[in-house]
């Protein structure tokens, strides 16, 4: 049995001038959000393969409709990648524990996140298929759907982030969740990219 | 205390500040105090005892299923029931008991076994009980209401789409897989980031205890192969209810790919089950052989092999479905290749068994029988791996013979052994030895004969999830065989049962560390106090309680006024900060509650789905929003990194 004494002694590491809180891997907030994009991912990457496994069954894709328009959702793509900047300018600023440079950048987001929350209600109109029209449809809605998902809580968590860096109560881990809400966002807009490739361009070659 | 609340008390070692670290750890009181309780041990310990009453019900399923084939031609149970039994039973064994069950004990122990205060989210931690639990209350109460599951646990298409299984029984099933899912990957982030995180100064990634590794690779696992089962039977409960058609051939779908994505989760399912039992072992086999286990690295290196391996296999669940003859060839490589860890980890136990002083008691006995069971279950895998006997034998009863054997030996066997083992640290008390052995005796001998003649039967023919059998086919005399032994077992369970009762109300007391344990939860009291250790330890070795002290041997400086918890580097375990945790909270539950109206009400309209989202939003809302004292509590602590 350790006998173990908590006076003053050599015996002891003391922690007491740790700092209170960290950003990135070092915040156990980084790994549940890791965690979170994994399983996520994992959705994703499953709804692709599930898209080209039917595909690779099918004698034409899509089965009975033409592709969807190009055009809302290259411009939607467009929108999420340019959200990139302000969204890594507020990740900056939260690293920084710049409260006002957190607060602009935040609001910009939430500028783009109404842009292309917008604009995907115009990618769903253009498809050119329903859901229930056939298995193409479905894994298409399926996909978009998915996706939409993701924007929308990611809308509502940095619109929720975003109140509070104005109403507070504040502190400084408060910036960690800034930092974290901003890799999340990345993540978002990253898998549209593939997203986009497969729903819009892989129908056409 | 006359300090104010916002001011900062370092632990200071007097039994009044114990008494008051133990105060800021705690639950509240009440029924709204329960409702809010985040600690750990209070999650874990209800998410066991929901986990074993699901494993109770599961089983009473299975003995009414085996008096149905007791005889020829029995009309205890008609075939609807039976259907609905059989489905049951799979769906509760696997969604509802053998996976969570691990994940439970692991929310209990891990903390213990690292030298933390608490998980990483115990809020979360909390959510993710309470949504499993209404998840499972939801199917049982279908299940009353006769529109219980009735298609296999694994629900295949197109069996199961609406035009073969109209009515809401199979939309129930899928939406459990949601509820239970959701759980289980929240808590892979909750175990997974408390053992990066949350461990002691001092143990390093290759200090950890074989336990905490094999629940580490298993939350890995769970990240990348629950969410293949997910999506699947999200297309599922669309297909029958907004008419997609990811399953349907006639518009385009296909019925193999409910399959592939099922067995892409399913077949990584049974080493999610199986992996954790292999920690139990380890633990219990070091401490009863008295001597650190043989092969350490071996150990940890096999462990992540096997799951790495276990994303490879899932198409040897599909041989019989048509699909290319290569493909099937490379899955039958693989499903041999996995025997490779797995035997490299029983070598080293039998190492460390043969090299150790043992000591024969019952948690010991459990896992001698893993060796038996697991070998035999393991053989007759070898056999189904390869494509021309799995022809024959498939969906017969030799493949329930099979996956029983493994499940059994590898998960439930070991599990028992660690409820034996772990028992008094829970409780404070020992449970009965003599009635322990008895109960262990009867498990494993009622175990064999109920399940040995079903590797007959499958040979001689027998299909799976019959509900009866004509007289003339022979099969009469092997399952009254089968049944006697399902008697058998029921009577052990019933033993097992008394003695947990017996033993928490008036066993023999344990002190902190009844069987010289060399992991830190045996430094604790019995049951360990809401803080779990009033000095979290400096960690030298791999087993801390069997080597000589070093110094430094413990840490000062953390508030006793105040949720702090140390956090440390993910593989070195050096002291990082300082890290404020929640306090409990009634809002995962209302979350819960919440999520729960969307889940069950999306059964019947889709609507559900947009109008639910509103309390849950609201619910996960008020969650998250700092409070004012709290976040004033914090401020008190801060330092800026």
């Amino acid at each position: 049995m350790i006998q173990r004494t908590t006076s003053e002694n050599s015996a002891a590491l003391d922690v007491a001038e740790l700092p209170s809180f960290a950003f990135g891997h070092r915040s156990p907030m980084w790994w549940g959000t890791m965690g979170m994009i994994a399983i996520e991912g994992t959705v994703f990457v499953l709804a692709i393969m599930s898209y080209f496994y039917l595909y690779s069954h099918s004698t034409s894709w899509p089965m009975t409709t033409p592709a969807p328009e190009l055009l809302w959702g290259t411009l939607n793509t467009a929108i999420m990648l340019a959200s990139y900047i302000p969204n890594h300018f507020a990740k900056k600023a939260a690293l920084r524990l710049d409260l006002s440079g957190v607060r602009l950048w935040l609001v910009i987001c939430m500028l783009f996140s109404v842009a292309f929350l917008t604009v995907r209600v115009f990618e769903f109109t253009s498809l050119n298929v329903r859901w229930d029209t056939d298995a193409y449809g479905s894994i298409v809605w399926m996909l978009l759907g998915l996706h939409t998902l993701h924007l929308l809580t990611d809308a509502v968590d940095s619109l929720v982030l975003t109140v509070l860096m104005f109403t507070g109560p504040l502190e400084g881990k408060r910036f960690v969740d800034v930092s974290e809400n901003c890799m999340y966002w990345n993540f978002v807009v990253g898998s549209w990219v593939i997203i986009y490739a497969v729903l819009y361009w892989s129908p056409r070659f | 205390m006359s300090v104010p609340v916002t001011e900062r008390v370092v632990y200071d070692g007097t039994p009044e500040g114990t008494v008051e670290l133990a105060g800021t750890w705690r639950d509240p009181p009440g029924l709204m105090g329960s409702l809010s309780a985040i600690n750990h041990k209070t999650i874990g310990r209800r998410f066991i005892v929901t986990t074993m009453g699901f494993f109770a019900a599961g089983g009473i399923l299975a003995a009414l299923m085996r008096l149905q084939l007791m005889r020829p031609e029995n009309d205890l149970i008609g075939m609807d029931l039976y259907n609905q039994l059989f489905s049951m039973h799979g769906t509760t064994m696997m969604f509802l008991f053998a996976v969570p069950v691990m994940q439970a004990v692991a929310i209990y122990l891990v903390p213990l076994m690292i030298g933390a205060r608490t998980v990483a989210f115990p809020r979360m931690n909390a959510f993710a009980y309470w949504i499993f639990l209404f998840g499972g209350l939801m199917i049982y109460g279908a299940f009353f209401l006769n529109t219980g599951p009735d298609a296999g646990w694994f629900g295949y298409a197109p069996l199961t789409e609406s035009e073969y299984s109209p009515g809401k029984r199979i939309d129930f099933w899928a939406q459990m897989i949601t509820f239970t899912e959701v759980s289980a990957l929240l808590e892979a982030i909750v175990i997974i980031t408390t053992i990066f995180k949350l461990r002691a100064p001092g143990m390093t990634l290759n200090r950890m205890p074989l336990y905490v590794w094999a629940m580490l690779v298993t939350s890995f696992m769970v990240l990348f192969a629950m969410p293949a089962v997910m999506l699947a039977s999200t297309g599922l409960i669309t297909d029958r209810l907004v008419n997609t058609h990811f399953y349907r051939s006639g518009e385009g779908g296909d019925p193999v790919l409910w399959q592939h994505l099922f067995w892409f989760f399913g077949h990584p399912e049974v080493y999610l089950i199986f992996i954790p039992g292999l920690g139990f072992l380890s633990a219990i086999i070091e401490t009863f052989s008295r001597r650190p286990i043989f092969g350490y690295p071996a150990m940890v290196l096999a462990l992540i092999a096997t799951a790495f391996l276990a994303f490879g296999l899932w198409v040897h669940h599909m041989f019989t479905a048509n699909l290319p003859e290569l493909g099937k060839t490379f899955f039958t490589a693989a499903s041999l290749l996995i025997a490779i860890p797995t035997a490299i980890q029983i070598f080293c136990w039998i190492a460390t068994l043969w090299k150790g002083r043992l000591n024969f008691r019952t948690p010991l006995l459990f896992v001698l029988a893993f060796f038996f069971i697991l070998l035999m279950g393991g053989l007759t895998g070898l056999m189904l791996a390869s494509v021309s006997l799995d022809l024959q034998v498939h969906d017969t009863y030799f493949v329930v013979a099979h996956l029983h054997y493994v499940l059994l030996g590898g998960a439930v066997f070991p599990l028992f052994g660690a409820i034996y083992y772990w028992f008094p640290k829970y409780t404070g008390r020992l449970m009965d030895e003599r009635l322990g052995q008895w109960n262990f005796w009867l498990f494993f001998i009622g175990f064999n004969v109920a399940f040995f003649p079903m590797h007959l039967l499958g040979l001689y023919g027998m299909p799976r999830r019959v509900y009866t059998y004509p007289a003339d086919m022979g099969w009469g005399t092997m399952n009254l065989i089968s049944t006697l032994g399902a008697v058998l077992i029921a009577i052990s369970m019933l033993l097992f049962l008394i003695n947990v009762v017996r033993s928490w109300r008036k066993g023999t007391s344990a002190a902190n560390d009844p069987w010289s344990g060399g992991t830190l939860e045996w430094s604790i009291a019995s049951p360990p106090p809401a803080h779990n250790f009033d000095v979290i330890p400096v960690v030298h070795a791999r087993y801390p309680l069997w080597e000589a002290l070093k110094t430094p041997d413990h840490v000062v400086g953390l508030a006793a006024n105040h949720r702090e918890q140390l956090i440390t580097s993910v593989i070195d375990a050096q002291p990082d900060y300082r890290g404020s945790f929640p306090d409990p909270s009634i809002w995962p539950f209302i979350s819960a509650v919440a999520v729960s109206i969307l889940f069950i009400g999306s059964i019947y309209t889709p609507w559900a789905v947009v109008w639910a989202s509103i309390p849950v939003s609201i619910a996960l809302i008020a969650w998250f929003w700092p409070r004012k004292k709290e976040t004033e509590e914090d401020l008190a602590v801060e330092k800026s990194p």
